[in-house]
């Protein structure tokens, strides 16, 4: 099958104009990726790691110094009008649009680039604004809207056109938590509804990309560091989860570092003697199960459970030695 | 069905450019501002014409000025509105990259938005002439107007100036606010070098064989040949040589040179366009603002 996205030794040089004027920047060394049809796929990297660099390529704003890039199987460098009728972008904290028009107008005439008809576009208009609850401002020019409504309008233009394959470059950036919800909501019911769509997802946050993607490239330095689905991520680390129990009226100890899975096992009484605090190291994650009926075979009353996993900002910290913020 | 996207599309556009073109104002202003405007630009030069020949407008070099100085505003208006249109959707709107990676015919947009450009500009041209006619005495007589030569040879001048626009605002792709400057200048040189309101056997010869290149100096001359052909006849008989260089031309020899220079042009200016086109992607100059 065709994949969605082909990238091949993709490698982009910024040269400053003049050479005092600054340092030659690889944003992009040598990158390979492949993205199937129907998957979430985000690219996770901190500032200037080269994400946006990726999208503006394969979008056609921008030419590789070296490499090759295809979408839906067309070159990104020559076949500009193939790739341009099967994509859109959404870039984060974007406020462009034609001020003098009201929000309708902007999405209409947008929708009109890539050759709609009139009637199915109003009808895509009126349903993502409804979905973006935007419908009480359609016919308020774009130069009122705040900041975030702008943002909004921008998402719903670049899904208006229902795209094959769209880039989403940090849609969430700047917007309140319930917009960016209901965005990374959108994102996922959108892919939902036709295995045929493709999202590529550039984020510098963690949670969304672990939340939304099927698969992620973590990318530093332009360089992808690793690529895999979060949960396989997460093992690259060597980190087990934990599970920490706390637990009442537990006077026997015993059993528990003999139940299968458990890499390690500890507990402490907490100061008052009413409660337990059970914390295990699963080496396999079934064992839970078994650590739950124990309790309980035991008479006593779980109070609290908590699970915690390895984070992609481990992962992160992991393979590239800091932070991603 | 690709012809009926591209005028779908050429529509829209032009529905585009005109809300960008006509909606910042109520109406009744944005109409006192197209009368007022190229009345205003053209007095500039009539009151110089004034002082210089001591208040004398009824003689057939007025008429030959004041036409090609009101034919000039196409040159400058749709040269820099077909530049604008990108200038203004990155800089102002910030809507070119999505524009520019839209599947559609750029050309055909960007013509869509400076259509309305073209509309205005003919509106004010027209105020100017009917201005010149009832308030100064230029010599048009709408009896002696070649409708047949006027029309084809506005159709022509006008998309070679269209086209240079074009190349104009492939140049814009690469700069930043200089993209108005460099186009001024060539207006600039059009103005000097193509007749508009001087002949150009003014000019020194190298200048003169310069001039023999350009598309916009057959364009004035075939063009006031249709407007004000008395007056023109009346110009080479006081002057008693051939004072616009391109006297002994028939109209048809200058309808063909117009063809021919404009289609040179129209080659060179789609070639500079997707030259900087590239160079724009090469250099990631499209989706960036300079906020000049």
């Amino acid at each position: 099958m065709q994949h969605a996205v082909e990238i091949q030794s993709l490698t982009r040089v910024f040269r400053p104009k003049k050479k005092k004027e600054g340092k030659v920047v690889t944003a992009l060394d040598s990158v390979d990726l492949r993205i199937d049809r129907g998957e979430l796929f985000g690219v996770l990297g901190p500032n200037g790691a080269g994400k946006t660099t990726i999208l503006k390529i394969l979008s056609t704003l921008l030419l590789p110094t070296s490499g090759k890039a295809y979408v839906a199987g067309f070159d990104v460098a020559k076949d500009l009008l193939e790739v341009r009728k099967r994509i859109n972008m959404v870039s984060g904290g974007e406020i462009s649009g034609y001020g003098l028009l009201t929000v309708r107008e902007n999405l209409w005439m947008f929708s009109q680039f890539y050759g709609l008809k009139s009637k199915e576009a109003h009808r895509r208009i009126d349903v993502l604004l409804d979905k973006f609850g935007l419908r009480d401002k359609d016919k308020e020019k774009v130069r009122t809207l705040s900041t975030g409504q702008r943002q909004k309008m921008n998402v719903i233009r670049g899904f208006v056109t229902n795209p094959e394959i769209i880039f989403l470059d940090e849609p969430t950036l700047g917007l309140d938590v319930n917009a960016a919800r209901t965005v990374r909501e959108f994102v996922v019911d959108w892919i939902r509804e036709d295995r045929n769509r493709t999202v590529l997802l550039t984020t510098h946050y963690m949670m969304e990309a672990d939340e939304l993607c099927d698969r992620i490239a973590i990318i530093d330095d332009g360089k992808i560091l690793a690529c895999d689905t979060p949960d396989n991520l997460k093992k690259l680390v060597g980190m087990n989860s934990t599970l920490t129990l706390s637990v009442g009226g537990l006077n026997d100890i015993s059993d528990f570092d003999s139940i299968p899975g458990i890499g390690n096992f500890s507990s402490t009484m907490d100061a008052g003697g009413n409660a337990t605090t059970l914390r295990f190291i699963l080496e396999d994650e079934s064992s839970v199960s078994d650590i739950v009926s124990t309790v309980l075979g035991k008479g006593s009353k779980i109070l609290s459970l908590q699970k915690t996993e390895p984070t992609l900002e481990d992962v992160f910290i992991k393979l590239v030695g800091r932070g991603l913020e | 069905m690709a012809v009926i996207n591209d005028l779908r599309l050429l529509k829209n556009s032009a529905w585009l450019g005109w809300q960008m073109e006509a909606n910042w104002t109520d109406p009744f202003l944005f109409a006192t501002y197209s009368i007022v405007k190229p009345i205003a630009g053209t007095l500039i030069l009539v009151f110089m014409y004034l002082v210089i020949t001591g208040g004398e407008t009824a003689n057939d070099f007025f008429s030959y000025m004041y036409v090609g100085n009101a034919l000039y505003m196409f040159v400058a208006e749709v040269l820099f509105g077909v530049t604008w249109v990108i200038h203004d959707d990155r800089e102002h709107y910030m809507t070119l990259k999505h524009v520019y990676m839209a599947p559609m015919n750029f050309y055909i947009y960007i013509f869509g938005r400076s259509a309305i450009k073209i509309a205005i500009t003919s509106f004010g041209v027209l105020v100017t002439l009917v201005f010149g006619v009832l308030a100064l005495g230029v010599g048009i007589n709408l009896g002696a107007v070649d409708w047949l030569l006027l029309a084809p040879s506005l159709v022509v001048g006008l998309l070679c100036i269209c086209i240079l626009g074009l190349a104009m605002g492939g140049v814009s792709f690469l700069t930043a606010k200089h993209s108005i400057g460099i186009n001024e200048g060539l207006a600039g040189v059009f103005y000097v070098m193509s007749g508009v309101v001087f002949p150009i056997t003014i000019l020194p010869s190298w200048a003169q064989t310069i001039s023999m290149f350009l598309p916009v100096t057959y364009w004035m001359e075939v063009v006031r040949r249709a407007v004000v052909p008395e007056a023109m006849d009346g110009l080479a008989a006081s002057s008693g040589y051939d004072v616009t260089g391109m006297g002994g031309m028939s109209d048809l020899t200058l309808m063909a040179l117009l063809l021919v220079s404009a289609g040179v042009f129209f080659i060179m200016s789609i070639g500079v366009f997707r030259v900087a086109d590239n160079i724009a992607r090469k250099k990631g100059k499209v989706d960036w603002t300079t906020a000049y």
